[in-house]
């Protein structure tokens, strides 16, 4: 499976469980799809037999609301079947609408904003004390930097030359009532965090090529921690839900909403690609 | 009691590189014998408090077992969800310890006064809880939560501790020590958590001089709680009095009381401790525990006015 099938079916898979368990999150889980695509298909040393393999990469999802598009991943890596997804948010589901440490292949329980980035440099600062070979990879929303949490993990990590972290931020620049500018302004961004001592790189966060390229561990610098800022846009790839705030919480409806989501994503399928749910249907 | 712990933490340690000690930038003079002993073993996370409980469950969760070092609310209140959904919920190995339960740091003010930390970590699934009541039963409660794989809060005296067992009594997390066992002819019986042990042994010393037949009980741990003693006890005597340096809500009487309150018993219970307020006034620990009606002194007219 290419990176881009496996960010296509990210999307898909998310339409399909909000729209049957009336689940939020939409725009979060179309945002940090192609992320989340491009460190399961090729930056993260995982093995969907040996979930818990000594030295796999540890992967945190801290913004863990978009538990969506990481079920989904998981479940086209193999990690356990993709009939499982159905039951998101649903009664007695381990696919929790905030990702579970329940599910084979996730290493963290995440949904208060903030978390992620002190447990992911807890993993690394161990790592480095006894030379492992692993790396920590976190996730972050844009708003979540507002948790002053997020800023006492990054003071650590520079001190402690965690070199082994990668946190990556989906930059969609809006957050739960409306733009991070409006509510609690992030900039200048990346001067924040080269302050604090880290190694900055912004990319694209929807291009696959530049995605691989900044995500690699060859990308990391001798004793500083890595940030990666991705910039994103809200509800990438269905045009209606695209930088509208709405599809934070909103799920796409029966009728229109789920119909014109559905084509609008199938028109971008690639070539050979097969929809998951054409098949089971 | 803190130097008791340190002690014994660096005995463990130099035996188990897993452990390792964190602190919230606190223990100066006290954690000095640790760092110089075992420098690879310790880290200062300074201060950042939720920061540093995260860095503990991410090393916990690497197989580690980690103490994590403060005093007063800091290390409890301050960072409650970290404890909470990375700690207990991940059933991470970290031992939260917190230096100055009670008035210990009473000249600092309300800030430093820590009478809260048992409800609020008692309310936690997979928390045990931990008051040890003199530098004997510090010993032996920091060794237990050693080998107790999950989250385990600590909490601790300062110094100049008494030590009140003469013998090392054998001790399983959730057992209570009796220091006077209820007999025949038994009244009343005091229940202690944590450091204020002392005022509850001056107290039955005191009751059992005036000729009221009064047991002493010790609880360094209040979660699990000991029932089989509790009820036991309430089968024998009176009055049970349960003392704390806490508020009486959601503490270790509370504990008592929610064992006593499913159960028929002849005894009833007076649950000592705050009355639910903040103190606007500094003062000594031993200022403050009779100001708010928890020393020696109080008890024994709490019980002489109800027998």
């Amino acid at each position: 499976m290419t990176t881009k099938e496996l960010a296509w079916k990210i999307r898909r898979h998310g339409i399909e469980m909000t729209h049957i368990s009336a689940a939020s999150h939409i725009g979060s889980v179309l945002s940090v799809a192609d992320i989340i695509a491009v460190l399961y298909n090729d930056i993260l040393n995982i093995d969907p037999k040996n979930p818990k393999k000594e030295d796999r990469d540890r992967f945190i999802l801290s913004k863990g609301h978009a538990a969506a598009s990481v079920y989904a991943a998981l479940a086209e890596k193999g990690f356990f079947d993709v009939k499982e997804l159905k039951t998101f948010y649903s009664d007695n589901s381990k696919f929790l609408g905030h990702i579970s440490k329940e599910i084979d292949g996730v290493e963290f329980s995440s949904g208060s904003l903030g978390h992620g980035l002190p447990v992911a440099a807890g993993l690394s600062y161990v790592a480095k004390k006894e030379n492992k070979p692993f790396y920590s990879y976190v996730v972050m929303g844009d708003g979540e930097c507002d948790e002053g949490s997020v800023w006492e993990a990054a003071l650590f990590a520079h001190h402690f030359k965690l070199d082994n972290l990668v946190a990556i931020i989906d930059y969609n620049k809006m957050q739960s009532l409306t733009t991070c500018e409006k509510t609690i302004s992030l900039e200048p961004f990346g001067s924040k965090w080269k302050a604090f001592g880290w190694n900055v790189i912004e990319c694209d966060g929807h291009n696959i090529e530049e995605l691989k390229y900044s995500l690699s561990k060859d990308r990391s610098v001798k004793d500083k921690p890595t940030l990666v800022i991705a910039n994103t846009v809200k509800g990438k790839g269905v045009s209606f839900m695209e930088n509208n705030i709405l599809w934070h919480y909103r799920y796409p409806h029966e009728g229109e909403e789920y119909d014109n989501a559905l084509k609008e994503l199938r028109a971008q399928k690639p070539d050979g690609c097969i929809d998951p749910y054409e098949v089971t249907k | 009691m803190r130097d008791t712990f340190v002690k014994t933490l660096i005995d463990l340690a130099k035996s188990d590189s897993n452990i390792e000690l964190i602190t919230g930038d606190m223990g100066f003079g006290v954690l000095k014998p640790f760092w110089e002993a075992l420098p690879n073993q310790f880290t200062n996370a300074g201060i950042a408090e939720q920061n540093m409980t995260g860095i503990a469950v991410g090393m916990a969760l690497e197989g580690k077992t980690v103490f994590n070092y403060s005093i007063c609310n800091f290390p409890t209140l301050r960072c409650l969800e970290q404890i909470r959904n990375d700690c207990t919920y991940h059933n991470a190995n970290v031992k939260i310890v917190s230096v100055g339960g009670g008035f210990e740091y009473g000249p600092l003010g309300m800030s430093h006064h820590t009478t809260e930390d048992i409800a609020v970590m008692r309310s936690l699934p997979n928390m045990i809880v931990c008051a040890p009541g003199d530098p004997t039963e510090t010993k032996l409660i920091t060794e237990l939560i050693t080998n107790h794989k999950g989250t385990c809060y600590l909490r601790l005296g300062r110094g100049n501790n008494k030590t009140f067992h003469n013998n090392l009594p054998k001790l399983k997390l959730g057992e209570a020590i009796p220091l006077i066992e209820v007999s025949d002819n038994t009244k009343v019986a005091v229940f202690s958590t944590g450091a204020i042990l002392d005022e509850a042994f001056d107290a039955t010393e005191d009751l059992n001089n005036k000729g009221i037949k009064t047991a002493l009980y010790s609880f360094p741990t209040v979660k699990p709680i000991d029932k089989k003693t509790i009820l036991h006890v309430a089968s024998k005597v009176d009055l049970i009095v349960s003392l704390e340096e806490h508020n009486v809500i959601g503490g270790f009487g509370s504990s008592v009381a929610e064992v006593l309150a499913e159960n028929r018993n002849k005894a009833c219970l007076k649950i000592m401790g705050i009355r639910d307020t903040y103190t606007n006034v500094c003062g000594s620990q031993k200022y403050l525990r009779h100001l708010f009606g928890i020393d020696a002194e109080s008890i024994v007219k709490e019980v002489v006015g109800r027998i």
